[in-house]
C-alpha cells in the first residue's frame, strides 16, 4: 500500500507536464504516415535507390559483358532480366541505368528549384522586379520544352561530349536544359506566396527590428514557402526522370554505352517481338519510379497543406 | 474586353519575336554545319561547297540572316528543306492531317472520358469508383507513353496478331473496310495518348469539384431543394469547369509536343515525327518552322484559355 502511495506521488514528477514538442515537419510526417499509398511509394522509392545505389555489391555480374551464346535469352537464374542483343547482362544493366536516370531526375529539379526559388522570391519581393521577371517568366512559358530539349541536346552534344567526356558532358547538359527549362512553374508559385507573405504583420515586424531584406527572405519569408515547393520538387523529379527517358528514348539521350532505362528502351523496341523482356523491365523500373515519386508527392501535398487537419 | 484581346495580341508580338530569336540562336550557334552532309562526300570540291553556301545565304553574317528569315516568316515564308528541297510549308501540311487524326482524336476522346469521371469521384469521394479513378489517373501519368506504346504492341500486334503496328498514313478511307483499317491502326496511338491526357484533365476536375462542393452556394441550391442531379451539374459542374477549360485550351499545344514520342513509336508521318527526323538531318529550316509554330501555338492558346476564363467567369475583370 505504502509503496503503492509512493508510486502514485512520484509519478506526475516522472512525466512532468511535457509533451515532446511539435513541429511543422513532425506534425506533416505524421501526416504522411496515415496515407498509405504514400508511405507505399516511399518505400518503393527508397528500395529503387538503395537497388541501384547497392545492387552491384550484391550483383557481380558485369554489364558490358558480351556473350552471342545468350544473346537475346528472356528471364533465367543467371539473368534475372534476361539478356540484350550482344548477350549483356539486363538486370546490371537495369542497376547502372537506374542510378543515371535517378540522379538526372534528382539534380536537374535541384536546378530548376533553385532557379525557380530565387527568381520568384526576387519577384515577389522587390516591386521592380517584378514585372521584368515575370516577362521572363511567361516567355520561357511560351517555349515549346520537348522539341526544344531534342534540337539543344542534338545540336550541342558533341561539343560538350569533347569538352567533358561522353558521360559527364551529356549529364550536365541534360540536367542543365532539364532545369533551365523547367523552373518557371516554381517560380510562379514562390513569388504568388511571396505576394502573399511579405503583407503579413511578421514581415513587418522583422522590418521593424531593423532586419535587412536578405535577411527578411531567408529567414522568414523561404521558410514558409518550402512546402509547395517540396511538393512541386517531388514531382519534379518524376517529370525529369519520364523527361530523361524520352529524350533518351528518341536516340537523343545518354550515348548506348551509358544504359540509362529510357535509352535500354530505345536500344529494345526493334525487338519487340523476339525479346519482349527487354523492352519490358527497364520500361516497368521507369513506371515504378514515377509512380512511387507520384505518391509520395500527393501524399506530401496532403500532410503540408494547413487547411486539412485531423 | 476588346480592348484587353487587342492589347494582349500586341504583347503576344514581341513575345513572338524574342522566341523566333532564341530559336535562330540556338540553331544557329550550333556547332553542326547544315553541309555536314556534303561535307561527308570526298567528291565535292572545296570551292563547289562554297558556292553552295553562297547560294543558301549561308555566308552572310548571322544578323543579316535573322533579319531576312524574320521578314520571310512573317510572310509565312519558311523556306525550303535542306533534304527534300520542297518548301517547308508543304511538308507540315502534309504532316498536319496525320498528327490531327490521332492527337487530336485522342485529346477529344480524353476529354469527354476525363469530365464525367473526374465529377463522378469528386461527388462520390471515397467509393469504389474513386478509388479506382485515382489509381488509373496515377498511373496514367507515370507510364511514359512510350512504354505503353512498346506494351501494347508487345500484346496487341505482336502476341495476339490483332492490331498492326506501324500507322499506314496512304491509307484511304473509301469503303467500310478501310475505315476498318483506318480505326484498327489507329486504336493503340490513339489509347496511348487518351491515357494521360484522361489521367491529368480527370484528377484536376476532381480537384476543382471537390473545392467547390463544400461552398455555400451548393448549401444554398440544396436547401432551396433542388435535386442532387442539378445541383450537381448545373451548379457546382459548371463553377468547376471553369479552370478546366484553360487547362483543357493550355493542353493543345503541349499535345502536339507529347505526340513526338507516340508518332515516333507507331511510325505516323505527322510533325513529330517530321521534327525528329529533321533535327537528325540536321534540316535547320524545318526544325526552325516546327518551333516557331509550336511557339506560337503555346502564346495563342495561353491567350484563348486567359479570354475563355474571363468570359466564363464574369468576376474576372479586364483592366
Amino acid at each position: 500500500m505504502a509503496a503503492t502511495d509512493v508510486e502514485i506521488a512520484r509519478l506526475p514528477a516522472n512525466i512532468e507536464m511535457k509533451r515532446p514538442a511539435r513541429s511543422l515537419w513532425g506534425d506533416a510526417w505524421h501526416q504522411f504516415t496515415r496515407h498509405r499509398l504514400a508511405m507505399a511509394g516511399l518505400f518503393t522509392f527508397l528500395f529503387l535507390i538503395v537497388f541501384t545505389l547497392f545492387g552491384p555489391l550484391v550483383y557481380h555480374t558485369a554489364i558490358n559483358v558480351i556473350d552471342f551464346n545468350v544473346s537475346l535469352k528472356g528471364p533465367s537464374p543467371e539473368h534475372p532480366f534476361g539478356t540484350d542483343d550482344l548477350g549483356r547482362d539486363m538486370l546490371a544493366r537495369a542497376i547502372l541505368g537506374g542510378r543515371v536516370s535517378i540522379a538526372v531526375g534528382i539534380t536537374s529539379v535541384l536546378v530548376a528549384i533553385t532557379l525557380g526559388l530565387t527568381i520568384g522570391a526576387l519577384a515577389g519581393y522587390f516591386v521592380k522586379l517584378d514585372s521584368p521577371l515575370m516577362r521572363v517568366t511567361d516567355l520561357f512559358l511560351s517555349l515549346p520544352i520537348l522539341p526544344l530539349l531534342l534540337v539543344i541536346v542534338y545540336l550541342f552534344r558533341d561539343s560538350l561530349r569533347a569538352a567533358f567526356g561522353p558521360e559527364l558532358g551529356i549529364f550536365l547538359m541534360i540536367v542543365g536544359v532539364i532545369g533551365v527549362l523547367n523552373w518557371m512553374p516554381v517560380a510562379r508559385l514562390v513569388r504568388a506566396s511571396f505576394l502573399s507573405l511579405k503583407q503579413k504583420e511578421f514581415v513587418e515586424a522583422a522590418r521593424a527590428i531593423g532586419d535587412p531584406d536578405s535577411r527578411i527572405i531567408m529567414k522568414h519569408i523561404i521558410p514558409n514557402v518550402l512546402s509547395p515547393v517540396l511538393v512541386a520538387a517531388t514531382i519534379g523529379v518524376g517529370g525529369a526522370i519520364l523527361t530523361e527517358s524520352t529524350l533518351s528514348f528518341l536516340g537523343l539521350g545518354f550515348p548506348s554505352d551509358v544504359p540509362t532505362w529510357g535509352r535500354l528502351l530505345y536500344d529494345a523496341k526493334d525487338y519487340l517481338d523476339i525479346a519482349p523482356h527487354w523492352a519490358f523491365f527497364p520500361g516497368f523500373l521507369i513506371f515504378l519510379t514515377v509512380l512511387s515519386i507520384n505518391y509520395v508527392g500527393d501524399g506530401l501535398r496532403d500532410a503540408l497543406d494547413p487547411r486539412k487537419t485531423s | 474586353m476588346g480592348r484587353y484581346v487587342a492589347r494582349r495580341l500586341l504583347i503576344a508580338i514581341p513575345t513572338l519575336i524574342v522566341i523566333s530569336f532564341v530559336v535562330y540562336a540556338i540553331l544557329a550557334l550550333a556547332p553542326t554545319d547544315p553541309l555536314a552532309s556534303f561535307g561527308a562526300d570526298p567528291r565535292v570540291p572545296p570551292e563547289v561547297r562554297e558556292r553552295i553556301r553562297e547560294s543558301l545565304g549561308l555566308n552572310q553574317p548571322w544578323h543579316v540572316r535573322y533579319v531576312k528569315w524574320l521578314i520571310a516568316i512573317a510572310h509565312l515564308d519558311f523556306g525550303y528543306s535542306f533534304m527534300s528541297r520542297s518548301p517547308v510549308i508543304d511538308l507540315i501540311w502534309q504532316r498536319l492531317p496525320n498528327t490531327l487524326a490521332v492527337v487530336g482524336v485522342a485529346y477529344i476522346i480524353g476529354v469527354l472520358l476525363a469530365v464525367p469521371i473526374g465529377m463522378i469521384s469528386a461527388v462520390k469521394r471515397y467509393s469504389v469508383f474513386d478509388h479506382l479513378s485515382t489509381t488509373f489517373a496515377f498511373i496514367g501519368f507515370s507510364v511514359p507513353t512510350f512504354f505503353t506504346g512498346l506494351l501494347l504492341i508487345i500484346i496487341f500486334s505482336v502476341k495476339l496478331h490483332w492490331l498492326p503496328f506501324i500507322y499506314d498514313s496512304t491509307l484511304k478511307v473509301t469503303s467500310l473496310s478501310t475505315l476498318g483499317d483506318q480505326i484498327r491502326q489507329s486504336i493503340m496511338p490513339i489509347t496511348v495518348l487518351a491515357l494521360f491526357d484522361t489521367a491529368t484533365i480527370a484528377r484536376y476536375t476532381r480537384a476543382e469539384m471537390l473545392e467547390h462542393l463544400p461552398l455555400d452556394y451548393v448549401r444554398t441550391a440544396r436547401a432551396k431543394g433542388l435535386k442532387e442531379r442539378l445541383v450537381v451539374l448545373r451548379h457546382v459542374l459548371r463553377n468547376s469547369l471553369i479552370p478546366v477549360v484553360t487547362l483543357v485550351a493550355l493542353g493543345i499545344p503541349a499535345v502536339f509536343g507529347g505526340a513526338i514520342v507516340t508518332e515516333q513509336i507507331f511510325r505516323v508521318p505527322g510533325i513529330g515525327e517530321l521534327l525528329v527526323r529533321s533535327i537528325g538531318q540536321g534540316d535547320t529550316p524545318v526544325v526552325a518552322a516546327i518551333l516557331l509554330i509550336f511557339a506560337t501555338l503555346v502564346v495563342l492558346f495561353n491567350l484563348l484559355a486567359d479570354v475563355l476564363y474571363g468570359v466564363l467567369d464574369p468576376r474576372i475583370r479586364y483592366s
